[in-house]
């Protein structure tokens, strides 16, 4: 009896080529077939992978030469992607038009506080769900499933309108002459919502976390309630440790969320006096470009529309890189967390 | 003495269960105030208000006169726009969500397998759950000035375009018309379904990878065809996630703000300042969103297999 021989490293290329054929050979052509259905699989799907893989980066590379470029290149029909005349203007006049530090500051600030009020409120929630039995659990449960599918269009004009003339139940009428206070204008409004969960995708949250802690071991409860430990602290010191991965995603989402958001932003900010926020800049930008420039020039004068479009793409650019930085250091984060999320539906 | 004991030991059980229950609702009492206060409220107030003509006084404050049916028969019978855009949606709606399910299912096998580089394609193939949210989707459509020149450049570039020289040729025959359209047009959109589809994809690869390699060798074993191991094995392993992925795929459709109807909703709330009607408007447009949703989770939710 022969002892089967296996393709091994320290043989030369010649052995192993030979080796191939004759076990090619013996398997009647079988081997060669599976080999090269096997090769010619793994292009097609590299191809496809690279393909999807560039349509996605496509838009963001695109925004990056345009911003590096002159304006003469942009009008040049020979200059396609990489930019013939480098230049960093684009982004001195963007940063110019958004006000810099201060609307980076202030959108900052603000989705910071939104995303810090909605993972404390989100977290003492959705571990109330995991861990108690009490009457009308899946009454509430609905609630928060109401929470998710509610646009948020439905109920911002009462929203609105409640926020201009703000009373709970007539009490503080009692000492402001019969009128509500006007919290329009304000960060209130929104933190309030933000610590009643229902700010922007507050119950994706709630479900997130609540998915968590029902897959931690009871016993780790259990044993705490033993040993004499009060229901809040057991909560505080030995599960909230644990959950600090998912706490820390939840808040980056929020925070990127709140971040890029231009609905809220809109209707809760961006009337009010000192608060622009990012997005709120970037929504007016053109606009806002065109009008500085009929300043100087006179109003005949009307910018050429490349131009608007390369500083537009700057500004985009400028106000993903945070965020392209926070995904690059948590992706595993995010991947992760959201990876819990689907598991038991 | 005994029965004394039992009886002791059943009060504890009842205090703890109170307990419990207390504890419970203290931690859920963020939601109960916050649902109540800012979604059950205006929720009701914004019904109300679609049966209303609701006018400022001068001072402060809102006048609400009774009006009935008149905000929905306007926006059904008068309004030109909004039956139009609303079917659009729907349609839209009916296009998109099959296609971004089959596409994250699909992406989803993909990365599932063993190659060069995974982490990072799927970093990049999560990357727009994160930048395609809220202003920075349509941003270049946005403003006055650029739109305009959108087309013109769409104009003036023919001809580059595989998909409509396709659209040509296959539309010269006779039959399926309609059925090339339709094809074309989710070939057209693939960035925007890709780019939807991110939380989708992630939702379905956990879901892969719960399902235990044993099953799979046990198929192969047994003469099992990798086409017969997929749709019997990982699709009824998956089916679950399938109806998690479809709502959240029909809600986030229904909730993204950078839509034409969106924008119409909008625009009536914050430059005509017609609160009843805008009401009316959103009203409609959710009763359909939750009609909508009963009714594919009550028709996914009967063939949903769950292993246990």
């Amino acid at each position: 009896m022969t002892k089967t021989k296996y393709i091994s490293k320290s043989m030369t290329r010649k052995e192993r080529w030979n080796l191939f054929w004759e076990r090619n050979r013996k398997s009647e052509g079988y081997l060669l077939k599976k080999k090269l259905g096997r090769f010619v699989y793994c292009v097609c799907r590299a191809f496809l992978i690279f393909g999807l893989c560039f349509l996605i980066l496509q838009p963001l590379a695109s925004k990056l030469s345009i911003s590096l470029m002159e304006e003469q290149d942009l009008y040049d029909r020979t200059v396609i992607n990489i930019p013939r005349h480098f230049s960093v203007s684009a982004y001195q006049i963007a940063w110019d038009m958004m006000d810099g530090i201060k609307t980076f500051w202030t959108s900052f600030y603000v989705s910071f506080l939104v995303a810090a009020a909605q993972v404390v409120s989100c977290t003492l929630v959705g571990y109330g769900f995991a861990r108690f039995k009490f009457p009308l659990k899946n009454f509430w449960f609905a609630c928060v499933i109401l929470l998710i599918i509610v646009p948020p269009q439905t109920i911002i004009t009462p929203l609105y309108l409640y926020f201009q003339d703000f009373d709970i139940l007539g009490i503080i009428g009692l000492f402001n002459n019969g009128s509500g206070l006007n919290l329009l204008g304000s960060l209130t409004p929104y933190l309030m919502m933000c610590l009643g969960c229902a700010g922007f995708k507050g119950g994706l949250y709630i479900y997130m976390l609540r998915q968590h802690f029902r897959n931690e071991p009871k016993e780790l409860e259990e044993a705490a309630y033993v040993d004499g430990c009060g229901r809040l602290r057991t909560f505080l010191q030995i599960l909230l440790p644990g959950a600090t991965p998912i706490i820390t995603s939840c808040f980056l989402f929020s925070f990127v969320w709140q971040w890029t958001d231009a609905y809220y932003s809109r209707v809760f900010f961006a009337r009010a006096y000192g608060w622009t926020l990012v997005t709120n800049r970037l929504t007016s930008l053109v606009d806002r470009l065109d009008a500085e420039y009929k300043a100087i020039y006179g109003q005949s004068f009307q910018i050429a529309t490349a131009f608007g479009q390369q500083i537009l793409s700057t500004a985009t650019l400028m106000t993903l890189i945070p965020l392209i930085l926070i995904y690059v250091v948590a992706q595993k984060n995010f991947v992760e967390s959201l990876s819990q999320t689907g598991i038991k539906g | 003495m005994a029965e004394q004991k039992i009886r002791k030991r059943k009060k504890k059980q009842k205090s703890l269960a109170r307990g419990n229950a207390i504890a419970g609702y203290l931690f859920i009492s963020p939601l109960i105030i916050g649902f109540l206060l800012f979604l059950a409220y205006p929720l009701i107030q914004s019904f109300y208000m679609s049966f209303c003509t609701v006018s400022p006084v001068a001072g402060h404050g809102f006048e609400f006169v009774w009006s009935g049916l008149a905000h929905y028969r306007h926006i059904f019978t008068v309004d030109p726009d909004y039956t139009r855009l609303l079917l659009e949606e729907l349609q839209k709606m009916a296009l998109y969500v099959p296609s971004i399910l089959v596409f994250s299912f699909f992406m989803s096998l993909l990365l599932n397998q063993e190659f060069k580089g995974r982490t990072f394609v799927r970093a990049v193939y999560f990357l727009p759950v994160i930048l395609s949210s809220g202003v920075m989707v349509g941003l270049e459509t946005n403003n006055a000035l650029l739109s305009g020149v959108q087309d013109l450049i769409q104009e003036d570039t023919n001809g580059t375009s595989i998909t409509a020289t396709l659209e040509s040729i296959l539309l010269q025959g006779e039959t399926g018309n309609k059925f090339f359209e339709t094809i074309i047009q989710i070939v057209d959109e693939v960035y925007n379904i890709a780019i939807a589809s991110g939380i989708q994809i992630i939702i379905f690869l956990s879901g892969l990878q719960t399902i235990s390699p044993s099953m799979y060798e046990a198929a192969t074993i047994e003469g099992c065809t990798g086409w017969e191991s997929f749709w019997k094995i990982t699709f009824p392993m998956i089916s679950s996630l399938i109806l998690v992925n479809v709502i959240y795929t029909i809600v986030d459709f229904f909730t993204k703000s950078d839509s034409e109807f969106m924008d119409m909703i909008n625009e009536t709330l914050l430059q005509n300042f017609n609160y009843g009607r805008v009401s009316a408007m959103s009203w409609v447009y959710f009763a359909i969103i939750i009609v909508i949703l009963g009714i594919v989770s009550l028709i996914i939710s009967k063939r949903v297999y769950y292993y246990d």
